[in-house]
């Protein structure tokens, strides 16, 4: 799969918004390339640029320069290609249940209908452990288990990449934990693609097999480094990282540490 | 204890304590784990119930202070009221009536409505669009609709064509303001989401921004029917029949020149029954098929 060349291709792009003051740049001429079957983390502060960048890959934005290439094919729009998981617990429909939800992606986005796209969706959502559940409407369920939802949609369509937004970053920290041991394991038996923001160094370490290190205002690459398992190696990296990110504030806006 | 605490005082830090650990232990042999409600608590519980109780005290209230009053002329009592009810009711004047009425309100509220849903579409689809609908509900929702009247009275005549245009007046504004502020304040995550599907256009309205502002297009659809309703009474009342038979308004109007109070108030009971029975039965039955079953109201 790797020798097949790169699936998205992420080339000098630099990302603006206007506010009613100020024309913002978000991201400057920005490059990576995510392969088949990465976990590539867009890793930064506040301010990066990380889920502009993210949301630029799910065809919400257009780059004022440069460009972003999927299977070689240019982004233009958002498409079912590239599934969102999103931080916000309100992403799932609040009028439809748990299957229905899942069931309505794929109908809508018209890669199956029917039994098809029934089984499918329920095959998924056993996968996340919430087969008990397919019939509960979405505010029935917890925070951690509407993402889970959210991250049974997005595997259900089997999209090319999936593009998740900080999905745990809400979440309380025993139930954020268990998600990432549990996306690991969907990882470990789906192999699927994914490009996951977070602001977390630790979290990027433990879920990424490569790390894309955003500098803020404006978001442009600082490193790109391969993760680690060991966690020995761990501790070091998320050090280095660390004063990657840091070493240029340290005095001026180092915030005094909590003990 | 008194020392150490005079000594944590002393030193700055908290007094130190033994750790403690509970073995688990079953709840139910120290307090109630589930115990049913008593009947009076179930029967509270049932809002029929307490609402049926508050229209039983009102009915009594005014038979009370009717027969207190004696005077049918000016406040005839419950009983009599009833009974005029009644005998209406099986000589079917006011079936009659009501169905005449009912007719007539709802082919305005359904050209209400469609005109609404034409409006807010346009208001989705562009700026102008959404101008426009800003401009025409800020000019003509404030205006009583019962007050174009006579106007339409010169350009559609004594009959129903006079009647529906107020009504679709006195609908469409509400339901336009409120389906597009429910438009508006659909959260930006849903939009994204139904756009991750590839959804736009018509199927994008019809399957996520309708029912994700559905409880504001409820609440639209709600005062426009309550709208709808006072204006066609008040109107019959003020310009009395249309196209022959007359409805609601035009009884009570009858029954006054008449000096039948009791009829009077048999007309404005049906009045009353008919907007309990459409807010109580209809809407409610969709807002808790709909809203409640999705958790958007409690």
């Amino acid at each position: 799969m790797a020798s097949e060349g790169p699936l998205l291709e992420v080339a000098g792009v630099t990302l603006q918004y206007k506010t009613p003051q100020h024309l913002i740049t978000a991201t400057y001429r920005v490059d990576f390339e995510v392969f088949t079957g990465d976990r590539f983390i867009l890793l930064g502060p506040s301010g990066c640029g990380k889920s502009t960048l993210q949301k630029a890959v799910g065809g919400y934005m257009t780059p004022t320069e440069g460009q972003i290439r999927l299977k070689g094919k240019v982004v233009t729009r958002p498409g079912p290609d590239r599934m969102m998981v999103f931080q916000e617990f309100d992403q799932l429909l609040p009028w439809k249940t748990v299957r229905q939800n899942v069931v309505f992606a794929l109908e809508a986005s018209g890669r199956l209908t029917g039994k098809a796209a029934d089984d499918k969706a329920m095959h998924y959502i056993e996968k996340v452990n919430l087969g008990a559940f397919a019939d509960s409407y979405p505010h029935m369920l917890s925070g951690g288990m509407k993402q889970r939802v959210a991250i049974a949609r997005g595997m259900a369509m089997e999209p090319d990449i999936l593009l998740m937004d900080e999905p745990f970053a809400a979440l309380d920290a025993l139930t954020r934990r268990k998600m990432q041991d549990e996306l690991l394991m969907l990882w470990e038996e789906t192999r699927f693609t994914v490009l996951f923001v977070t602001h977390s160094i630790p979290e990027a370490i433990k879920i990424g097999n490569r790390i894309l290190l955003l500098s803020p205002h404006p978001g442009r690459v600082k490193a790109e480094l391969n993760s680690v398992d060991d966690p020995q190696e761990a501790r070091l990296l998320e050090q280095r990282i660390h004063n990657m990110l840091f070493s240029d504030e340290v005095g001026e806006t180092m915030e005094p540490v909590h003990a | 204890m008194r020392e150490s605490a005079a000594a944590s005082a002393m030193t700055g830090y908290p007094a130190a304590r033994p750790e403690l650990v509970r073995e688990d232990s079953s709840g139910e042999a120290i307090t109630v784990v589930e115990k049913p409600l008593s009947p009076f608590e179930i029967c509270y519980n049932s809002g029929w119930l307490r609402k049926a109780t508050i229209l039983v005290i009102l009915a009594v209230v005014w038979e009370l202070y009717a027969r207190y009053l004696n005077n049918d002329l000016l406040f005839p009592t419950f009983t009599a009221t009833i009974s005029a009810f009644a005998q209406n009711v099986a000589d079917g004047v006011l079936p009659a009536r009501a169905w005449a009425s009912i007719k007539v309100l709802l082919i305005g509220y359904s050209l209400g409505v469609l005109l609404a849903a034409v409006l807010t579409a346009l208001a989705i689809a562009s700026r102008i669009g959404t101008d426009f609908l800003e401009t025409m509900t800020s000019m003509f929702n404030p205006l009583p609709a019962i007050a174009l009247l006579p106007l339409a009275l010169i350009w559609f005549g004594l009959g129903n064509g006079s009647l529906v245009f107020v009504l679709v007046h006195s609908v469409t504004w509400a339901i336009a303001l409120n389906t597009h502020s429910g438009f508006c304040s659909v959260s930006k995550t849903l939009k994204m989401v139904g756009k991750n599907y590839g959804l736009g256009g018509p199927r994008f309205i019809w399957q996520i921004l309708i029912p994700a502002a559905f409880p504001s297009i409820l609440t639209g659809l709600k005062i426009g029917w309550a709208f709808a309703w006072r204006t066609l009474i008040a109107a019959e009342l003020v310009f009395g029949v249309s196209s022959g038979s007359g409805g609601l308004g035009w009884f009570i109007f009858e029954n006054k020149n008449m000096l039948d109070i009791p009829n009077v108030f048999a007309g404005l009971l049906t009045v009353i029954l008919i907007g309990l029975v459409v807010e109580n039965l209809i809407f409610q039955t969709v807002e808790r098929r709909t809203i409640q079953r999705w958790g958007m109201q409690n």
